[in-house]
């Protein structure tokens, strides 16, 4: 069992951070060059050239393009028009067709943007050279955007799902070995075994699920450790807060597991219903979708979410070295729903025994 | 055909008198894609933005009002001094702050370009860089509003088409997951438990000592599961078509029969899991760890597998819910034919199999 | 050959590996007649059984069950036997009727059959009031006779017991023994594995194994005799010292 409590923190650290991403790159591009000059060599180049892109294949025509879409063999293809420079020189505008295997909306959106910014630059530059041809009016009026990416300046999408995964972890152990245990105890009946010791079942139940708490906490530190050691994630605030934290926090799910054992006959059954929850909890968290984005009554529901308090917490306080200030309405509502939820249990297991 | 029908009966009853996972495995499906379609978005709405106005001029207030009035942003706060944005971001509830310094106006009509800062806070990627995107499509509109007497020079004018969906819907990119799931799900995780089931209680023993042979008692188990798992993705098929939109631009009957191919592929899954575990705890466990894990992650329901590292990426190939899952995409949103999915049409096949393989191999073993 | 036998076993052997489990035993039990098989836990009597209800291959040796090779012959075997195991296994989600049902079902009982012989087994049984509760509510000890009664539906030749009167009280467990009493007198020979040794002295004739080997066999009394015990439980001692 030890080796387990170990060894898979650290796995699922590992293959979680690097195959949960919504970072888009490795985008497999073709091209339909029609125009063939050395200005159209020079636009594929830029994409060849380009970290995010990678230069998959050429196509005569679009046909061809779109079979290779079809076949998921590229993500996104252009097609280049005859007479590229020309038109662009004459006609003050080109248009360029890009099309894009849209079933994932979001990556779609975020390739649009990055051919989007390519072809900018390079319309940029070629302006440049042209202009020392060409006049062109200098009366016009240009904003230059000047971004700054605060906190994760590389973009990393690790630095974002690291801290989440940790929460889940630290769920998943909290929810699954504890919660369940206490399931084990009822059906294996030693539950009943200390009605007939003169230990209280409070001191019983506490003395079983200390243990699990520990564990949870030592995991968590663990973790927070292992994201900084190889994934170079900052631990900004203070570490001791994020601890103070999760220690109600894994109270809630203790309760909830208790909860649900007063509810079920066997193991399979609570690990059914825990399941669904944890999916639940998980999906509405705010792990890799933001909570910002969904419609005001699912943001209503997530106030019922303890995950989505603990990822926020974590996050900020890791990420951006919030304190306690930044977090007490966290700590006030997590503590809330700890009391609640305990309270059910307790409530629920005096009725049914 | 007498014994078989008993033997199914049986089973029925067993599904259906434990209440609490009947309720999950249907209710499962449906509140994943509910979520998924309603709920579950990376769409921007409403993000609460910070503004630093140093200058305070015809133009930045024009262009604050423009920000304001886009349904992307909402102003929520302004600031007076740099050494504010700390604090700012700290509270986690402003993601962008825009910054104007002193004289916009002026520098703009002067020297013709006037520098904006953009600060975003970056811990989430992917909507730092949609803020970008759409604060920079406002400011670029902006502009060329200003400039409308001039028309700006040697424009490359980039026409996006969106493919098979052009609304980009995520409910059109987790209707094929989550059909995925359920079905390694009810097929794999559901089988498992059930045959591990007889075996604690000592029925199995009971069923090998009467006249039926090992592949009938197995048969039976599982075929029950096969009518679950093709009730739950008719289900799941529904709801995706009728309330979320979803197209089902292929063949059906290829649809339905690919289906049927990853169900017996999950199935036999199941059983090799059977054959390696005594209790349904261990059937559980290495259902969830060794299936539903990999399931989630390696096989494109959420995450796309191309930005993996490499190592995850050609683990991915093993699992065969990836190829289901570029086989349902390719006929319900692509309308793509057998011509097109003959390769992972056949990977299934021979997965498939080589698990019937291997647990038939596994069971000789145990009784031998 | 003896066929008239019910179980014919000749230097029956099972091999895993390197270790031998049942090493080369031969007896033989006749028709009516109630066979007990003991030895201590882990002397290979689980294996034995297992080899003569054909879920094991025999590593060698012969066996002829009601009649059939086990070799060459399992599918026969096992329409002519019945089985009940140590964990009394039915269905805790079916009802009594609901389990008869299927496992009269699953021997290729007709439907009619399945009926009347499930009527039978209730009025038997005296369990008229709980035939519609799940078997998973019954005490221990119903549960048992249930089970027995199961494995006797399809009115096998032969009945195999493994340990089947463990964790029930002594009333039940002589309330079972008559019911196997009857089930013998009706003609059915019944092999039986227990560690009970007072139950030993029930059956007609008993075989001892130790290390995979029978170091004894015959009727109780003889047995006494032979070792010069007072009771079945000292004999099983003096064999296991030896």
């Amino acid at each position: 069992m030890l080796p387990i409590i170990f060894v898979m923190p650290i796995i699922q650290i590992l293959v979680l951070s690097y195959a949960a991403t919504f970072e888009v790159k490795n985008i497999r591009i073709g091209f339909i060059d029609n125009d063939k000059s050395v200005d159209s060599r020079d636009f594929i180049n830029r994409f060849n050239a380009s970290s995010l892109f990678i230069l998959t294949d050429l196509f005569q025509n679009s046909d061809q393009a779109i079979i290779a879409i079809q076949k998921g063999k590229i993500d996104v293809f252009i097609e280049i028009p005859v007479d590229f420079e020309k038109k662009m020189i004459q006609d003050e505008h080109v248009n360029l067709s890009v099309q894009i295997d849209a079933i994932n909306g979001s990556a779609a959106g975020v390739i649009n943007g990055y051919v989007g910014q390519i072809v900018k630059i390079f319309g940029d530059d070629i302006r440049k050279n042209i202009s020392t041809h060409y006049v062109v009016n200098s009366n016009l009026k240009r904003f230059e955007i000047v971004p700054s990416y605060w906190y994760n300046p590389e973009l990393d999408y690790k630095i974002f799902m690291v801290p989440g995964i940790i929460v889940i972890l630290v769920t998943m152990i909290s929810f699954f070995l504890s919660g369940m245990n206490i399931v084990r105890e009822k059906e294996i009946g030693t539950l009943e075994q200390i009605n007939v010791t003169p230990i209280k079942k409070h001191q019983f139940i506490i003395g079983k699920l200390l243990p699990f708490w520990i564990l949870a906490l030592f995991i968590l530190f663990f973790a927070m450790n292992i994201g900084r050691i190889l994934f170079h994630v900052p631990i900004l605030g203070n570490p001791f807060l994020i601890l103070s934290f999760a220690s109600i926090y894994i109270l809630v799910f203790l309760g909830m597991g208790f909860f649900i054992s007063n509810f079920t006959d066997t193991q399979q059954q609570a690990m059914f219903i825990a399941w669904f929850f944890v999916v639940i909890f998980i999906l509405m968290g705010g792990l890799f979708t933001p909570i910002e984005s969904m419609p005001i009554w699912a943001q209503r529901l997530t106030e019922f979410n303890p995950v989505k308090y603990f990822i926020e917490v974590i996050r900020m306080v890791m990420l951006k070295g919030s304190d306690f200030s930044d977090v007490k309405l966290q700590f006030l509502k997590i503590s809330i729903y700890a009391l609640v939820m305990n309270g059910l249990a307790v409530w629920s297991y005096k009725k049914t025994n | 055909m007498k014994r078989f029908i008993g033997f199914v009966k049986k089973e029925i009853y067993h599904i259906l008198r434990d209440r609490r996972s009947l309720f999950i495995l249907f209710g499962m499906p449906i509140v994943q894609i509910l979520l998924f379609g309603f709920a579950i978005t990376n769409e921007i709405n409403n993000v609460k933005i910070g503004i630093l106005d140093k200058s305070n001029d015809e133009i930045s207030r024009q262009l604050i009002q423009k920000i304001d009035a886009s349904p992307y942003f909402q102003i929520d706060q302004y600031l007076y001094d740099s050494n504010e944005f700390e604090t700012t971001f700290k509270k986690g509830k402003i993601k962008a702050i825009l910054v104007f310094e002193a004289q916009t106006a002026k520098e703009l009509i002067t020297k013709g370009s006037v520098k904006i800062q953009v600060l975003t806070d970056a811990t989430e990627p992917n909507t730092a860089n949609t803020i970008l995107n759409y604060i920079q499509a406002i400011i670029q509109n902006f502009q060329s509003e200003i400039n409308l007497q001039q028309t700006i020079p040697l424009q490359i004018v980039v026409e996006s088409k969106m493919l098979y969906n052009p609304e980009l819907k995520s409910v059109y990119l987790f209707v094929p997951g989550v059909m995925t799931i359920i079905l390694m799900l009810v097929s794999a995780m559901m089988t498992s438990i059930s045959i591990a089931k007889e075996k604690e209680i000592g029925t199995m023993e009971i069923l090998l000592v009467s006249p039926l042979n090992p592949s009938q008692v197995i048969v039976g188990k599982v075929f029950p599961y096969i009518l679950l798992s093709i009730f739950n993705a008719i289900v799941i098929l529904l709801l995706g078509f009728f309330v979320f939109g979803m197209p089902m631009n292929g063949n059906l009957v290829l649809l339905g029969l690919e289906s049927v191919l990853f169900i017996l592929s999950a199935l036999s899954l199941g059983i090799l899991i059977s054959t390696i575990s005594q209790t349904q705890q261990t059937a559980m466990m290495i259902s969830l760890m060794g299936l539903l894990l990999p399931v989630i992650l390696l096989s494109g329901y959420i995450f796309p597998i191309s930005s993996m590292p490499q190592p995850l990426q050609i683990m991915s190939n093993i699992v065969p819910a990836k190829w289901y899952i570029i086989i349902l995409k390719g006929i319900m949103l692509k309308a793509s034919g057998i011509a097109l999915l003959w390769k992972e049409t056949l990977i299934l096949v021979i997965m498939t199999l080589f698990f019937l393989a291997l647990s038939v191999k596994n069971y000789k073993i145990r009784l031998e | 050959m003896n066929t008239d036998k019910s179980i014919w076993v000749k230097d029956l052997t099972k091999k895993f590996g390197d270790f031998t489990a049942v090493d080369a035993i031969s007896f033989e039990v006749g028709k009516g007649e109630i066979f007990g098989f003991l030895g201590a836990n882990g002397a290979g009597k689980t294996t034995a059984m297992k080899m003569l209800i054909g879920i094991s291959k025999p590593t060698s040796g012969a066996a002829m069950v009601a009649g059939y090779d086990v070799f060459h012959q399992a599918d026969l075997v096992k329409q002519n036997i019945g089985y009940m195991s140590q964990k009394f296994a039915l269905y805790d989600d079916l009802t009594i009727k609901e389990n008869a049902r299927f496992f009269g079902g699953i021997y290729g009982l007709t439907n009619t059959e399945i009926k009347s012989k499930t009527q039978q087994l209730i009025t038997d049984l005296g369990i008229q009031e709980v035939v519609n509760q799940n078997v998973g509510s019954l005490p221990l000890g119903w549960k048992q006779k249930l089970a027995f009664s199961v494995a006797l539906l399809h009115e096998p030749k032969i009945v195999f017991l493994d340990e089947p009167t463990g964790g029930v009280d002594p009333i039940t467990r002589r309330q079972f023994w008559e019911m196997i009493y009857k089930q013998a007198h009706n003609g059915t020979t019944i092999f039986v594995t227990t560690h009970y040794m007072d139950e030993a002295e029930y059956c007609d004739r008993v075989s001892i194994m130790v290390d995979g080997r029978i170091d004894a066999l015959d009727t109780p009394a003889q047995l006494k005799k032979q070792f010069d015990a007072e009771s079945m439980n000292e004999v099983f001692l003096k064999l296991a010292r030896k």
